[in-house]
């Protein structure tokens, strides 16, 4: 995002842009990185866990199990999320905790309990997809154009 | 049945630590971050590729939301085998929507029973 | 000379640096109200009537109200406008409000447009937070560069001088420009403020002729730890001789260091409160004479973030001493 205006800048902006970097805090990426590659696995685990759970005891089989598994972590988020947690696994967590399906749950769930006080339908309603929109907008779109360019692909015998 | 939660861990880290680096050094917003990953996923399962890490990594690779992307190609896939090119629209949803669903059920229970603590 | 003050905090701010220079602290950031903009109100109402009590003095009696915050349209502030009833300016220089507002404030005095004049700022770290970033249950990552909105607000009665009252004097502002170095990333704002700070100083100094020694204390609104660093080195480079103690800054005043607030505290109410609680109190006991404030504000909204905007800030300096004190 930032690369993209440097073509626009004065010299005198660009000056100070050098000078601001020297103070500017870095991120510790590397420790961001071990972070969110122990909460991001952990938290897979867990779900591993879960469809096991489905598996032996609800006769999911391993194709199956995916969509219960999928609803129990976003139940785990919203309990965590209204209680106040998520943040501040988030902030711990970065990624670990953003990328998992528990993280989209948290982003729509978060929305949803923020927005109450503006009432139920235009708070709540209108502005749950505030975060996650953006998400299920090009997963639609980027799966439409995979699988019609596949579909295409075998209708003309090419695959 | 323990090699399973090992990989599970690994692939599921590892896909959390891209993620990671989109944002601290590409200086992505979580939206754009997981917005992409969840093309990513897509394109992933296009070629193929998705399906035998689930294989092989389990909840590693359901669990992140690279997952959708993937649920998404196959459930047009799978309309589209039956119903041809119309059922790329009509599959989309049908194996994906555990997620959505409960994101939106969860967060309307969510606001009713719950308020920010800031 | 400002004759009383009223300032009122947060949970966060109860147990920071400053603690003891509030008059009111609540123990939650809904302060029994249903929303977080409410609760916004309440903090500038009760800070205007903290202030006016100390006076004595009725809300009737007051002439003109210059306040502001950093929501969507001003409403916290102009709402609590409708219930004082007070004659109002609102303003918006999002975090340099609260000196925009002395130094109008004591313009108008000066030039005898009033005898009572109230002003302030005030800001609400999850109603803030709501507007500006993601609803406060999400789990985003905040960088290291980022500040933690306060949740306060800093109101002070302006009145005329009188000869032998003995009040906190401001004796000079000077009105900052628009400064914009290209800066586009909205957690790192300490950065992009910075150089309205330099050049709002460097002006003061020289439009009046005088150098920074001066002044016992200069303090910036809410650069936090990048900006303030970033600042210093900017001055200094323009040929004014900066010390590293007499330069300060609101933000990193206010907390403690085991509280996560990253880079340092930020706010349409964090100069606010700062001053016209620890900063004045600490004139009144003789520790500094003569104080520079420079409250700095970051002029971005969501909408221009997204549609790729940088960053324009300004920075207003107003100067205060305690009368009685010749030269």
């Amino acid at each position: 995002m930032a690369t993209s205006k440097q073509k626009n800048m004065t010299p005198q902006q660009r000056n100070y842009q050098q000078l601001q970097q020297k103070h500017e805090i870095k991120r510790p990426v590397l420790k961001n990185c071990i972070k969110a590659f122990f909460v991001g696995g952990i938290i897979c685990v867990i779900g591993q866990a879960i469809s096991y759970f489905y598996i032996y005891y609800f006769d999911f089989t391993e194709q199956s199990v995916g969509n219960p598994t999928v609803a129990t972590m976003v139940f785990l988020s919203m309990l965590l999320t209204g209680f106040g947690v998520y943040d501040r696994l988030g902030q711990f967590a970065g990624a670990g905790s953003a990328v998992p399906v528990t993280g989209f749950g948290n982003a729509v769930i978060s929305a949803a309990i923020e927005h109450r006080t503006e009432g139920f339908v235009l708070g709540v309603g209108g502005n749950m997809f505030k975060l996650a929109g953006s998400v299920i907008l090009f997963g639609v779109f980027s799966a439409f154009v995979v699988a019609l360019i596949k579909t295409l692909l075998v209708i003309w015998g090419v695959l | 049945m323990l090699a399973m939660f090992f990989w599970a861990f690994v692939i599921g880290g590892l896909i959390c630590v891209i993620g990671q680096l989109l944002f601290d050094v590409a200086k992505l917003t979580p939206g754009h971050t997981l917005s992409l990953l969840v093309v990513i996923g897509a394109v992933l399962d296009g070629f193929g590729l998705y399906e035998p890490l689930v294989d092989f990594a389990g909840a590693g690779a359901t669990i992140p939301i690279t997952s959708f992307g993937n649920s998404l190609v196959h459930g047009a896939m799978q309309d589209a085998e039956k119903h041809g090119l119309i059922g790329v629209l009509t599959g989309m949803f049908q194996v994906t929507s555990s997620g959505i669903s409960a994101a939106i059920i969860f967060g309307f229970i969510g606001a009713l029973i719950f308020k920010p603590k800031g | 000379m400002i004759t009383s003050t009223g300032v009122t905090g947060g949970p966060f701010e109860a147990n920071g640096n400053l603690a003891e220079d509030f008059d009111l602290l609540y123990e939650d950031l809904w302060m029994g109200k249903e929303t977080y903009e409410k609760a916004h109100r309440l903090l500038l109402e009760e800070a205007i009537k903290t202030a006016l009590n100390k006076r004595n003095m009725e809300k009737e009696q007051i002439q003109f109200l210059f306040a502001g915050d950093l929501i969507n349209q001003i409403t916290p502030t102009s709402f609590a406008a409708r219930t004082m009833q007070i004659p109002y300016f609102g303003l918006f220089g999002a975090c340099s409000t609260s000196m925009e507002g002395l130094a109008l404030a004591s313009f108008v005095v000066n030039y005898q447009g009033a005898n009572y004049v109230l002003t302030g700022a005030s800001s609400h770290n999850a109603a803030v937070e709501k507007q500006f970033r993601y609803p406060t249950e999400y789990g985003g990552q905040k960088p290291p560069t980022a500040q933690w909105t306060i949740t306060g607000a800093g109101v002070a009665l302006v009145q005329p001088n009188e000869p032998g009252e003995v009040f906190p004097v401001t004796t000079a502002a000077t009105i900052g420009k628009v400064i914009d170095m290209g800066l586009t990333d909205p957690f790192n704002m300490g950065g992009a403020m910075a150089p309205a700070a330099a050049d709002t100083i460097i002006a003061h100094f020289r439009d009046l002729q005088i150098d920074p020694s001066y002044y016992d204390l200069i303090v910036t609104g809410d650069l936090g730890r990048v900006g303030h660093d970033t600042a210093f080195e900017l001055i200094n480079k323009s040929g004014l001789e900066l010390e590293r103690k007499q330069f300060q800054d609101c933000g990193l005043l206010m907390y403690k260091d085991d509280q996560p607030v990253q880079s340092g505290g930020s706010g349409a109410g964090c100069s606010a409160t700062v001053l016209y609680g620890h900063l004045l109190n600490q004139l009144k006991k003789g520790t500094y004479k003569r104080i520079l404030v420079v409250a700095t504000g970051a002029l971005l909204s969501p909408l221009s973030f997204q549609q790729n905007e940088s960053i324009p800030c300004i920075a207003h300096a107003v100067a205060i001493e305690m009368n009685g004190d010749k030269g």
